[in-house]
């Protein structure tokens, strides 16, 4: 998993029926820092995360699993929003 | 499995239910040497690690799946699984 912070929404309305429900946030993947790690790319949000939030977000496989009912065709998902990130003080050696 | 460095720790909230009660930890992927490289990681922990500890992260959903003891596939992938002691390496001279 990965931190990200959200930059922008996606409007698709012709999408796989799998997704219909399911906000796609574009999303900066960044650094405990908030220094951008990478591209920017769109994310499936589970979690009811807005735009501006932090936020933690799965890749690969485990992306398609964050509903009970069906797999869905993401391969990023957002799955938490970060309140604080408590950071050590010498993390940047 | 890769080594990483534990540099801090997330408080959430609203999360996905697979992440309940875990403690969420960040990461930094490192070298064998202890020196950090590569971009910060959220991986759960399953041994008790801290701030500042080199430990071994599992990134594959599989594993989580096992550690965790999850009954079904669930969007988590990566797990601290150990804490390292000591690594002894030697880089290969090129």
């Amino acid at each position: 998993m990965k931190l990200g912070r959200i930059t922008g929404k996606v409007w698709a309305t012709a999408k796989d029926p799998k997704l219909i429900g399911l906000t796609l946030y574009v999303m900066q993947p960044v650094d405990e820092y908030d220094a951008p790690l990478g591209p920017e790319i769109i994310a499936v949000d589970t979690v009811g995360s807005r735009e501006g939030d932090l936020v933690y977000w799965v890749g690969g496989a485990e992306a398609t699993f964050p509903m009970r009912e069906r797999q869905i065709p993401s391969d990023a998902t957002i799955v938490g929003l970060v309140d604080r990130l408590d950071i050590q003080a010498d993390g940047m050696a | 499995m890769i080594l990483c460095k534990v540099v801090g720790s997330i408080v959430s909230t609203v999360k996905h239910d697979a992440y309940r009660n875990q403690k969420i930890l960040l990461v930094r992927p490192a070298n064998p040497d202890g020196s950090v490289k590569g971009g910060t990681m959220v991986a759960v922990d399953t041994v008790g690690a801290g701030e500042g500890n080199f430990v071994l992260v599992a990134s594959e959903g599989r594993a989580a799946m096992e550690l965790l003891g999850f009954t079904a596939r669930q969007p988590l992938r990566s797990v601290i699984i150990g804490i390292v002691d000591r690594v002894n390496y030697e880089r290969a001279a090129h």
